[in-house]
């Protein structure tokens, strides 16, 4: 296939690069002809910089990015944040979950070009070695993790869901409703699922969050 | 992934016709399974236009007694919005049941009509899928099955649509509402929203390119018990094998969706008519015509079951 359509495709690439170049410029009716080649194909290795400028635990950050750059990896690679982790990379673990205005998401399904002024926490933004989040020194005191690999988006995760819970957002396992969520095991528990522990500390992990939300289990 | 061009798009209309312009084009909102789709190369879209900040995120009242859901309204906040979980709780209950608490913050209730399958072979560009590539087979034939489609299903696809949600919006009778690249807006009825695969199954919904959906609607609560019950490999956080959506009235009459089951979340509304007559006589109705594979057989029997659960707990 390869060794067939080696001739073919240099064509095709060099055209491809030129329509992706109209593209980039606005020209309308020049793409026209080659349409359907650059969206089936954009074979063009561009990259594509793009601005965008947030917070990132309190501080500005400007950013001339890749438009293909993650969030995680604009953390990560550009900014220098590794707290957050890659595990997966399609959403499945977890180990990458940061909390954007308010809200916990997976860093790695969004890109960093889509969160023009947004304001990020990352696990550095929470506490620092001398001064912990209490969900860190809870995290520290229960033994919450093994090779600590998915802990910054536990602890992450962990931090929104107390106030996911507190803002009465219902779950799947809340019995009725209607009423106001409650701290409990099984609600923990459930709104946890989205991150993955290979070593299999959940039930320290539930003892660490339950702790900070002040209840017994 | 490839690379693509970016813009954020400053209204419904504009983003539409920037999409029937621009080769190649694709919104993204949450970008929760197109980014997936992306990395693997099965989605490579030259530009993406970015429809987040379109104002669609509110659900308003609607003036016939329903609610109105704009397009951007995230999972999160359609299932805990007060109006839902009272009056539309099959909505809430398939959307609390279905992705993490990561994914529904950021996932769009739009974007959740348009996810693509999870078929295994859809996502592997290594293997042969008439969905991604058309013509080029389907390798879940004759594959490993077990997650996939039953009823509607043809030799060309037997994936599954993925969501929970559609689930509910099925059985409640929901209405999408788009606006074309030339201004023009049209209201589609859910049902009509996904195309079954005949032959083409790439082409997934009615939708023309650039047309962009920016609210669904719901009509006016139907009142009843409303139950969603998903089957899945784990308690949390997995594909449906089989879910039940329901809203049974005091009088044992009500609706019925499947999803799991099906290319499009599964409703047959003259097997509602069965309702009085157990689980058994609605499942047969529902699944008629099925055409199983020795790994996804046991569907069958399961939505009987699934469905016989829903109505007992119902009555209880």
């Amino acid at each position: 296939m390869k060794d067939a359509g080696d001739g073919l495709d240099v064509s095709r690439r060099d055209l491809l690069i030129l329509g992706r170049d109209l593209l980039v410029v606005g020209s309308v009716t020049a793409l026209a002809a080659p349409s359907v080649v650059v969206g089936q194909g954009a074979a063009a290795e561009l990259s594509v910089p793009s601005k965008v400028s947030f917070k990132v635990n309190g501080e500005l950050r400007e950013l001339e990015l890749d438009t293909r750059t993650t969030l995680l990896d604009a953390l990560r690679e550009h900014l220098l944040l590794t707290g957050t982790k890659k595990g997966c990379d399609q959403g499945q673990c977890g180990a990458c979950t940061v909390i954007v205005d308010g809200r916990r998401i997976n860093s790695c399904l969004t890109l960093a070009v889509m969160h023009e002024g947004a304001s990020i926490t990352t696990v550095e933004g929470l506490g620092t070695p001398e001064n912990l989040h209490p969900m860190q020194a809870a995290f520290v005191k229960h033994d919450g993790y093994q090779c600590g690999y998915c802990t910054p988006g536990q602890i992450c995760s962990a931090v929104a869901v107390l106030g996911e819970i507190k803002d009465g957002i219902p779950s799947h396992v809340s019995a009725d409703l209607t009423a106001h969520p409650q701290v409990t095991a099984v609600e923990v528990r459930e709104r946890m699922s989205g991150n993955i522990c290979r070593c299999g500390a959940y039930s320290n992990i539930l003892d660490a969050i339950t702790e900070v939300a002040g209840v017994k289990v | 992934m490839k690379s693509f061009s970016y813009e954020r798009a400053h209204s419904p209309a504009e983003a539409a016709a920037s999409a029937s312009r621009i080769p190649g084009s694709k919104f993204i909102a949450g970008g929760t399974n197109l980014l997936d789709l992306m990395k693997v190369e099965v989605e490579t879209p030259a530009h993406l236009i970015d429809v987040n900040g379109l104002a669609l995120d509110k659900i308003e009242p609607t003036p016939d007694g329903g609610l109105r859901i704009g397009a951007l309204v995230r999972n999160t906040d359609l299932a805990a919005d007060q109006r839902v979980r009272r009056d539309y709780g099959l909505l809430s209950r398939a959307l609390l049941a279905g992705a993490s608490g990561q994914l529904r913050n950021k996932a769009t209730t739009a974007g959740n009509l348009l996810q693509r399958t999870r078929c295994p072979y859809f996502y592997d560009t290594n293997q042969p899928c008439n969905k991604r590539l058309p013509g080029s087979g389907c390798a879940a034939i004759g594959g490993f099955s077990r997650q996939h489609a039953v009823v509607g299903v043809t030799d060309a696809c037997i994936a599954t649509h993925p969501s929970d949600m559609a689930v509910a919006m099925r059985a409640l009778d929901a209405n999408v509402e788009t606006v074309r690249p030339d201004g023009s807006v049209r209201s589609i009825p859910i049902g009509e929203l996904h195309r079954l695969p005949g032959n083409t199954p790439h082409l997934e919904t009615v939708l023309v390119q650039g047309e962009l959906i920016t609210a669904v609607t719901l009509p006016k609560p139907v009142g009843g018990t409303h139950i969603y019950q998903k089957v899945r490999d784990r308690a949390s956080y997995a594909f449906a094998l089989v879910s039940v959506g329901a809203i049974v009235q005091r009088d044992g009459s009500g609706r019925v969706a499947l999803g799991g089951v099906a290319p499009k979340p599964w409703r047959v509304e003259e097997a509602e008519a069965e309702m009085p007559h157990g689980a058994k006589a609605v499942s047969d109705r529902l699944l008629a015509g099925a055409k199983t594979t020795p790994e996804n057989a046991f569907k069958v029997p399961l939505v009987q079951r699934t469905l016989s659960a829903v109505l007992a707990a119902a009555r209880s």
